[in-house]
């Protein structure tokens, strides 16, 4: 068995951990550091319960080799929730109904962040399109496609609103 | 799943790459995005022993464009290859591929030298540049091989690169300016790979098609040319009627085995709605820059 020896920034802090080659990402954060926000499912890239950030960019956990990201940073929904980031998100989340079993919701919401991040004010195609490689088994997907609608008109309003003197 | 044990190696430059390949042997396998390679890990389709990564590689990462032609690094990723100006303005097929492969999350550490190299005969890419008659690159000890894209894919699976051999970059010739190039695809649901799809590249003004490529994806082991479809279309203009008879014509140029989808006849028709849908897309294209130019 081989390990390598890693420095990871999670949520803002250095961790240095020794990790066994084949340890994908989302088994890192869960099993070494205890943050069990991200959800782990398919493990072969299907339903997005695992997505984080890595570097800023949002990527599949379970595939990502914990070994491969000396150096890098890596974002769970633990942080971005810890630094309010999406707050006004999740609590549309929970205005609509969009978390029922809860399952898919954290990989939902790092989903949803980034495409809100990049388009602020996506139509409902594109946020359909966007969370498309996230699986969810209760909501059927209108009650997310609403929050995230919400959310996004909200921020552009507030955004307007606040650009006055 | 759990992958099986391997050793984990990143290499830092091509040279450092190929060292280590030396030193890890034949059971040692490139690791690039790792959104085909990790996945298969999980389910034990593969058990090598050690995973040379060279997502690291500045040099294999990046787009430029000289002398007529642009030059893709093979680790330049999905994300990356579509926002480039350079791919939209000289390939604009690339672009149009790129939101149709996967998803956000994997499109961000998916490369395209790796899309080729796996070679899944549905993937978009390997198609494109069999449509674009792109140049790919190895490297490996003996030194550089350049490889015809129509000659690289052999299989389900299956290239024509050596064990040893790194894919490095991609040349693709800019499109010229009497040049359209469109992409369509039928999937099931938004990013999974296609039922059918086809990749055309066609030059030519409303008088006369002078040039045609049409390379349909998932339709068998791998990017399968229609080169008999192609053909009817030069030296016409392309209107409906053509459009008809290429569609038929590229059915017979076939063979797709039946697959979770459906059967061999539902590829086969839909081989033909991807083909008319992508011919009549270069219809309107064409003629919106006509009328750009007039104007
Ligand atoms: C859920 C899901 C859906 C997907 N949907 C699609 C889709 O619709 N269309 C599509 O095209 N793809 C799809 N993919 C695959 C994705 O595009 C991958 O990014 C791509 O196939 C492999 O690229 P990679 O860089 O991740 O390669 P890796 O997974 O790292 O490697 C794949 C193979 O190529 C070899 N390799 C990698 N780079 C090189 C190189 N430079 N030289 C020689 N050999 C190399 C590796 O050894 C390995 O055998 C999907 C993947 C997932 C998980
Ligand atoms: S657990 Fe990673 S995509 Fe399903
Ligand atoms: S809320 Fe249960 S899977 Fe989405």
């Amino acid at each position: 068995m081989t390990t390598h020896s890693i420095t990871v920034t999670v949520n803002g802090e250095s961790v240095r951990r020794a990790v066994q080659a084949r340890l994908h990402l989302i088994d890192f954060l869960r099993g070494d550091l205890g943050l069990m926000g991200s959800h782990v499912a398919c493990e072969h890239g299907v339903c997005g319960a695992c997505t984080v950030r890595v570097d800023g960019a949002i990527v599949r956990g379970c595939l990502v080799l914990a070994a491969s990201l000396d150096g890098a940073s890596v974002e769970t929904i633990e942080g971005v929730s810890d630094r309010g980031e999406i707050r006004d998100l999740q609590d549309a989340f929970i205005a609509r109904n969009a978390a029922q079993c809860g399952f898919c919701t954290p990989g939902m919401l790092m989903c949803a962040a980034d495409l809100l991040g990049s388009n602020a004010q996506p139509t409902r195609a594109e946020i359909r399109e966007h969370i498309s490689g996230n699986y969810c088994r209760c909501t059927g997907y209108q009650a997310i496609v609403d929050a995230i609608e919400t959310t996004a008109l909200k921020r552009v309003s507030s955004d307007a609103g606040g650009a006055k003197p | 799943m759990k992958a099986p044990d391997f050793i984990y190696c990143r290499a830092e430059s091509l040279a450092d790459a190929l060292r280590l390949k030396a030193e890890h042997g034949d059971q040692a396998r490139w690791l690039a995005g790792g959104q085909s390679l990790l996945a298969a890990l999980a389910f034990r389709l593969s058990e090598p022993t050690a995973l040379i990564d060279i997502s690291r590689i500045d040099a294999l990462r990046g787009i430029t464009f000289d002398a007529g032609v642009v030059r893709i690094g093979a680790g330049t990723t999905h994300t990356a290859l579509g926002v480039s100006d350079i791919i939209r303005r000289h390939v604009p097929l690339l672009a149009e591929a790129v939101p149709l492969i996967a998803h956000a999350a994997i499109r961000n550490r998916g490369t395209i030298g790796g899309s080729l190299a796996f070679a899944d005969p549905a993937a978009e890419l390997p198609a494109c540049c069999v449509a674009l008659e792109a140049t790919l690159i190895a490297v490996g000890p003996k030194g550089e091989r350049r490889i015809a894209a129509n000659a690289f894919f052999e299989g389900v699976y299956a290239t024509a690169l050596r064990d040893d051999e790194l894919l490095t970059w991609i040349e693709i010739v800019a499109a010229q300016a009497d040049e359209q190039q469109t992409l369509v695809e039928l999937t099931r649901r938004s990013g999974d790979y296609a039922m059918a799809g086809v990749a055309a590249v066609l030059r030519g003004d409303a008088a006369e098609i002078t040039h045609a490529r049409l390379v349909f994806f998932a339709l068998g082991d791998r990017p399968v040319a229609a080169a008999k479809a192609a053909a009817l279309l030069v030296g016409k203009p392309l209107d409906e009627a053509q459009v008809a008879l290429a569609a038929t014509a590229s059915a017979q140029e076939i063979d797709p085995a039946g697959d979770l989808n459906g059967g061999p006849e539902m590829k086969t028709h839909l081989a033909q709605v991807v083909l008319s849908r992508a011919l009549r897309q270069i219809m309107t294209q064409a003629k919106a820059k006509a009328e750009r130019t007039a104007a």
